[in-house]
């Protein structure tokens, strides 16, 4: 790679810093505004509140292994759920795919970093501060006679059980000001990401060469600014509702309990979109580098991505079909729910066409794809069993439909997230993960999800509604709950494999070179981990697989956009 | 079942494809270690797969939309009855305007003759948060929201007891806010009706127990928040007692209805469903076994 002489000068800054005292490298991170840095530091965030949301999910299936258990209390297992949903939507899901964003989007656009640098420090620290303000409640809510409460009025929420009359104290405040916060957090690094990508590619990267992975972000972070306001402003109404006595939500006073559902739907139905998004950005770079195949159809799946993000703003209600909107307002949120099955299938079948024809090697990271594929397509199914309302109105907030948006958040989201982890690890660290390790953390985590939510999809059918802290036997629940515990198990193992895996590879992994996985977008031009300007010389782009230009002149990309 | 049949159907073909393509277009050891042919899109095939799933979702959204008209905009028949469903933090009430009935946790409906239709229409809303109604083996769930009118429709065919519960989170004792309904034949429905029109039972024969347990009942806190016809206690912030030993459960479901619950449930609820709203009373032994002699008179 060719240099420059202020490339030189930085690099030889950087050489008289190995070696430094361990408190300059803490509080380099802790100021850094680089976004690498910061990527990092949102994925490690997300990742130790993966472990914390994690735990609460196996208190919640012992306590519903076996019916009439005395494990937790009820109260306990209120706060439990209520933090598993918080958790995992605002602290892991959120930052977790931020973090993904922020180390990759300048990456592969070119670029030495996000547009606005303290922009995205302060986003990353209101976030993690909004992590630990939402925890401080296991020690500080409810004043100080009542020590110890957390928030236990479930992830949305519901009007007026959040009324100060039905949730006194502050466990609920602490949920309110997480969000919030952590609501304030996401737009500025959505504001981010897109500013960056409209004005920061390099030279020849126009719209319609940039990697689907940057469109997808991009279509997720405009959806964020849409879907996070109204939740945001919704924390702000209820927080008045609490202590300066207006009426939103205050149901006694006249308030609307189904105003409440209609701003936390219009964020939260969206935001099922922000999360799964850049899920499909991951298999978009995964899929036909381990195909060894251009991504089949780029202009419609940019079409599709666009339109699932439009189409996702008009199904919010189909949360709401059992709350009596009528049947017009019914019919419409179910035509409009179904019809963003279209986009949805197209993708689907365009990753199928790309790995026809194909070479497809299974690594770890394609093994990960693989799974999502088969999960999503279950996923996307049973949505469409529940988009229709009659069958919403019998399944709707029973465990079927907690299996259905499990199987979207585990079985399509988190498992795209894993494949993505594997394959950027050599990139951030300069070291390839053990496929040993990955193979078994594959399997068990496969065995582990497929017995937990395929099971727990027969509860619901025989009429077990979510949010119970028990239930007495002899409704035909007990035995299917009792698979569904064991499989988390088997999902526990997964993860302690591949924690392991992530800490001992940083030490013993294979050295990566710029390129391990011979890829074909611009962030595996550049060295791993690359340097803290990224590219020594902005590069110049003439297609959208621009290594694979470099590595076959002779039947090159650009020949055929 | 036609939503159930067509998505089974996409998901073996789908599934099916995509198994095929990663069996068949695997990286075989043996493999010349060239690139495969690149390929980049095909309008036709593109095309096909966009306008087929189109012609499925407005089959299905059609199919959908029958059923939500055949739920939702069908007229009320003369002969249906009508009974209020008031949702509290965690047990419901039921008022019969047509009978002037009240009482609680245990639904009692008539079985409808198809020939001679009978269906029961709830009128349901919520004193506090918000429930839901579900009786998965009569219809679907209707969510019982405070200071919105919600109405739904039971037309059960086979007399028997449904077994349902709440089914939108409303507090600590959500999992143990149970839903039981008896669906009886017409005549037993009458006497049934009949029987929970009349006032409480005032007259003991000589059960000193029962008098002096309706005195303790009379001058305690009972009264706030209980109703029994005919008598000094109206409170509606708990459920009507007039016929509470008619019933099969009490604690909304959750205990079977015996005296020896009934007294550990006076003593102190919350060991029975902790976080429950009604406090423990503190009474003597004495007490204890006065009210719950007087409340087992309650037929």
């Amino acid at each position: 790679m060719s240099t420059t002489h202020a490339v030189e000068g930085i690099d030889e800054t950087l050489a008289t810093q190995q070696g430094r005292p361990p408190m300059n490298v803490v509080y380099e991170w802790l100021t850094t505004v680089d976004h690498k840095k910061i990527g990092l530091m949102y994925i490690a965030y997300a990742l130790v509140f993966l472990l914390i949301g994690g735990v609460e999910a196996m208190l919640i299936r012992i306590q519903l292994a076996i019916p009439n258990n005395h494990f937790v209390s009820p109260q306990v297992f209120n706060q439990l759920f209520t933090m598993h949903g918080t958790t995992m939507v605002f602290f892991v899901g959120m930052p977790v795919l931020f973090g993904f964003g922020n180390y990759l989007v300048p990456l592969m656009i070119g670029a030495r970093d996000m547009a606005f640098p303290r922009l995205n420090a302060f986003s990353f620290w209101v976030s993690a501060f909004a992590g630990l303000l939402l925890y401080f409640s296991y020690v500080g809510a409810s004043g100080l006679y009542a020590a110890g409460s957390a928030p236990d009025v479930g992830w949305f929420a519901y009007a007026p059980l959040t009324a100060k009359v039905f949730s006194p104290g502050h466990s609920t405040d602490y949920w309110t000001l997480a969000v919030f916060l952590s609501g304030i957090g996401s737009i500025g690094t959505a504001l981010n990401i897109v500013t960056t990508i409209v004005c920061m590619r390099c030279r020849g990267m126009k719209m319609s060469r940039m990697p689907l992975l940057v469109w997808l972000y991009l279509v997720m972070a405009s959806l964020v600014f849409v879907t996070v306001s109204p939740l945001t402003a919704a924390q702000i109404m209820l927080t008045l509702d609490r202590y300066i006595g207006s009426h939103f939500f205050d149901t006694q006073a006249g308030g609307s309990a189904v105003l409440w559902m209609h701003f936390f739907w219009i964020f939260g139905h969206p935001e099922v979109y922000v999360l799964v998004l850049p899920a499909f950005a991951f298999v978009n770079e995964i899929v036909p580098v381990f195909s060894r195949k251009a991504i089949f159809g780029y202009p419609a799946m940019v079409a599709a991505s666009v339109g699932i993000g439009f189409i996702s703003l008009s199904v919010w209600a189909h949360h709401m079909f059992t709350v009596g909107m009528g049947a017009a307002a019914n019919t419409f949120f179910v035509f409009s729910t179904m019809v963003i099955s279209v986009p949805t299938g197209i993708k689907i079948f365009n990753w199928l066409a790309t790995i026809w024809g194909g070479k497809v090697i299974f690594a770890t990271p394609m093994l990960f794809c693989v799974a999502f594929l088969f999960q999503f397509l279950v996923a996307g199914l049973t949505g469409i069993m529940l988009s229709a309302a009659p069958f919403d109105w019998q399944l709707g907030n029973s465990y079927f439909v907690v299996a259905h948006f499990h199987y979207v958040l585990v079985g399509a989201i988190v498992t795209a997230l894993f494949g993505a982890l594997y394959y950027w690890y050599p990139k951030i660290t300069g070291r390839v993960m053990s496929e040993t390790l990955g193979k078994w953390h594959f399997w068990l985590f496969v065995i582990g999800f497929h017995l937990t939510f395929d099971f727990m999809h027969v509860p619901g059918m025989l009429g077990m509604p979510r949010r119970i802290y028990t239930y007495e036997a002899g409704r035909g629940w007990e035995g299917w709950n009792l698979i569904v515990g064991v499989g988390a198990v088997f999902q526990a193992a997964g993860i302690l494999c591949f924690v392991y895996n992530l800490i001992e590879s940083y030490f013993k992994g294979k050295e990566a070179g710029h390129d391990p996985w011979d890829a074909w977008t611009l962030e595996w031009s550049t060295t791993s981990p690359p340097p803290d300007y990224n590219f020594a010389v902005l590069p110049t782009v003439n297609s959208r697989r621009p290594l694979w230009d470099l590595k076959h002149p002779e039947d090159p990309d650009s020949d055929y956009e | 079942m036609l939503v159930l049949s067509v998505t089974l159907a996409i998901f073996l073909i789908v599934g099916g494809l995509l198994l095929y393509a990663l069996i068949r277009y695997r990286h075989r050891p043996g493999d010349a270690d060239r690139e495969p042919a690149q390929i980049y899109g095909s309008n036709q095939i593109e095309l096909s797969w966009t306008v087929i799933p189109i012609l499925i979702v407005v089959m299905l959204f059609l199919a959908t939309t029958r059923i939500i008209l055949r739920t939702q905009a069908i007229p009320k028949p003369q002969t249906a009855m009508d009974v209020t469903v008031i949702g509290h933090q965690f047990w419901w009430e039921y008022r019969y305007p047509n009978l002037g009935v009240v009482t609680a946790n245990e639904l009692h409906i008539p079985v409808s003759d198809p020939a001679h239709p009978t269906p029961t229409y709830l009128t349901m809303s919520s004193a506090d948060v918000a429930h839901s109604f579900w009786v998965p083996r009569l219809a679907g769930k209707t969510d019982v929201i405070p200071n919105r009118v919600n109405t739904m429709w039971l037309d059960p065919q086979q007399a028997g007891l449904y077994l349902g519960q709440c089914a939108q989170y409303c507090g600590t004792q959500h999992a143990k806010m149970l839903l039981r309904i008896y669906a009886q034949s017409p005549a037993d429905f009458a006497a049934w009706a009949n029987q929970q029109k009349l006032p409480a039972q005032q007259d003991f024969a000589g059960n000193t127990a029962a008098v002096e347990g309706q005195a303790v009942f009379m001058r305690s806190a009972c009264i706030n928040c209980h109703a029994i016809s005919g008598t000094a206690a109206t409170g509606r912030f708990g459920p009507d007692l007039t016929h509470l030993a008619s019933r099969d459960t009490i604690a909304s479901g959750a205990i079977q209805n015996n005296p020896e619950n009934l007294r550990a449930w006076i003593d102190n609820p919350s060991s029975m469903k902790p976080g429950c709203l009604m406090p423990p009373m503190h009474l003597n032994d004495h007490d204890l076994d006065a009210i719950t002699a007087y409340l087992t008179q309650l037929r």
